[in-house]
């Protein structure tokens, strides 16, 4: 089981969607980089990611991690953000027949899982239809 | 750098082997390689395993399996790159004895799956993926490759149908294969039927968890011609990266890495793909054979649905791909299916291949790949 501080580590981009914009080429990085990977630029300015896009691909998980096994089944994806930004999160609040390619979303705060009998319940972002 | 051979090969069944441990699978298939391949010694050992960590909650697994083969004090080395453990250890060996550092070198596979629930073993194998931007969002193996099959599907009208016919297909072969974990044939209907593991994939569109082991004996191409066995020679090795996260990529149902270690390979081979005779490829899902048939350049992009459904792919077609049942029939235990597939190989250029032998075959390559392709190896092989 992690020690606190990975999930402390990680919070930046849970909860706030903090990235980095490269100041070589724009290129937006999330999570953050040293180096980027389309320039080789290692200067960044902090910045947050669109809050909302589109689908690109999509399933429904029916055979879950130990760490998901009460949740299950429950729908994945892969948005282009209107940033430009690819994000996988899963897609909650609809039906898995209205999954589609295309289909907008936006992003909101939730619980994802908890650790253990008394752990940390992780948190982070989630799609929602838009 | 010097030619290189295989001398000999091992491979026991596969399968749920509850009854034996990791040690002994390792040990048993490493015995008949180096029986295989007429000798007793060798320098120095690679093993490819995935997570012996997260599967047996053992590490240090390279002098363990030398002391349980009895060759302690020789050199050993585990080489990870998640599924594709076991033909990047092939590559190690390759390289150790083509530059002279060593003359003979055992390289196995190995990977113990069932001493874990079938939910531990799905997060074992998710840590192949990025832990921190897919595992953490509860995204599996099948899930991943879900996705880029509803890319492909999205994009090159690739059908459901045509993924059902490459289990179809391998499993065909692998019911001319005894040591398959799953020996027997499956219908379309029969896995458009099966329980869905991951929208659209279901569970005959998956490679099974299993228990196995392979071994093969490498040494120098000129001291191979005086053994026992025919040298089958290792012409062309190829290895790429690329982002282990789907979401850093730009193209969800294209495999970069496969298609840059394939055209390394093959130039090292100094041959083109087509005169390659057949391919033992990573069938971890049906669409990821679908797909390594267009990262290869067997067919144009998103053709690889219709090369199944033509027959391409089939043991009789034009490029026989995974005759010996591939990941998909003869399961996958996941470090040593790298060195499965060059056993394969390696009995089909020998004619040692029975009921599947894919006639005259002279030239033969090997893809094997981790995760969702943020790592390839591909090796060609050919006989004298």
């Amino acid at each position: 089981m992690p020690t606190p501080s990975r999930y402390w580590r990680e919070i930046p981009q849970r909860y706030r969607l903090e990235a980095g914009k490269c100041k070589g080429c724009g290129f937006v990085a999330f999570p953050p980089r040293v180096v980027c990977p389309k320039c080789g630029a290692r200067e960044f300015e902090p910045t947050k990611l669109a809050e909302a896009g589109k689908l690109v691909t999509y399933t429904v998980i029916r055979v879950p991690p130990g760490p998901f096994e009460d949740q299950a089944p429950y729908a994945v994806g892969i948005a282009d953000l209107d940033d430009g930004v690819r994000l996988t999160a899963q897609v909650v609040d609809c039906d898995f027949d209205r999954l589609a390619v295309g289909m907008r979303v936006r992003l909101e705060f939730r619980k994802l899982s908890e650790e253990g009998h008394a752990g940390v319940i992780y948190y982070g972002y989630k799609f929602v239809p838009e | 750098m010097r030619d290189v051979a295989i001398i000999g090969v091992g491979m026991t069944k596969w399968g749920e082997l509850w009854e034996k441990s990791l040690r002994t699978i390792f040990t048993e298939t490493a015995l008949l390689a180096l029986e295989d391949a007429g000798v007793d010694k060798f320098d120095s050992l690679f093993v490819g395993c995935m997570s012996s960590g997260l599967f047996v909650g053992q590490e240090h697994l390279a002098s363990l399996l030398a002391d349980d083969l009895g060759r302690i004090p020789v050199p050993a080395a585990r080489v990870e790159s998640a599924c594709a453990s076991g033909g990047l250890a092939l590559r190690q060996g390759f390289i150790e004895v083509a530059s002279g550092a060593s003359d003979v070198v055992l390289v196995g596979g190995v990977e113990k799956m069932t001493d874990v629930t079938g939910c531990e073993a799905t997060y074992a194998l998710g840590t192949a993926a990025d832990q921190e931007y897919e595992g953490y969002h509860g995204l599996t193996f099948p899930g991943l490759y879900a996705m880029m099959a509803v890319a492909h599907m999205h994009h090159y009208g690739t059908t459901r149908e045509q993924l059902a016919m490459v289990a179809v297909k391998n499993h065909d072969n692998g019911s001319k294969n005894p040591l398959a974990q799953f020996p027997f044939k499956v219908t379309v209907d029969g896995v458009l039927n099966s329980v869905l593991v991951a929208d659209p994939l279901r569970i005959l569109d998956c490679s099974p968890i299993t228990d196995g082991a392979a071994a093969v004996v490498l040494c120098p191409a000129e001291m191979a011609r005086k053994m026992k066995k025919p040298a089958i020679r290792i012409t062309g090795s190829g290895q790429a990266t690329d982002t282990i996260a789907l979401s850093s990529r730009r193209d969800l149902a294209w495999l970069e890495s496969t298609h840059l270690a394939a055209g390394k390979a093959l130039a090292m081979a100094k041959r083109k793909i087509e005169d390659i005779h057949l391919f033992e490829v990573h069938d971890c899902f049906t669409i990821a054979e679908i797909m390594v048939t267009e990262a290869l350049g067997l067919v144009k992009k998103g053709q690889g649905g219709k090369a199944v459904e033509d027959g391409l792919t089939a043991r009789g077609g034009r490029f026989p791909v995974n005759p010996s049942g591939g990941l998909k029939a003869k399961g996958h235990p996941v470090g040593a299916t790298g060195v499965a597939q060059a056993v394969e190989v390696v009995k089909q250029l020998r004619g040692e291949a029975g009921d599947r032998q894919i006639k005259g075959a002279k030239r033969g390559l090997t893809q094997n790949m981790g995760g969702t392709g943020g790592s390839s190896v591909v090796h060609v092989f050919e006989a004298d």
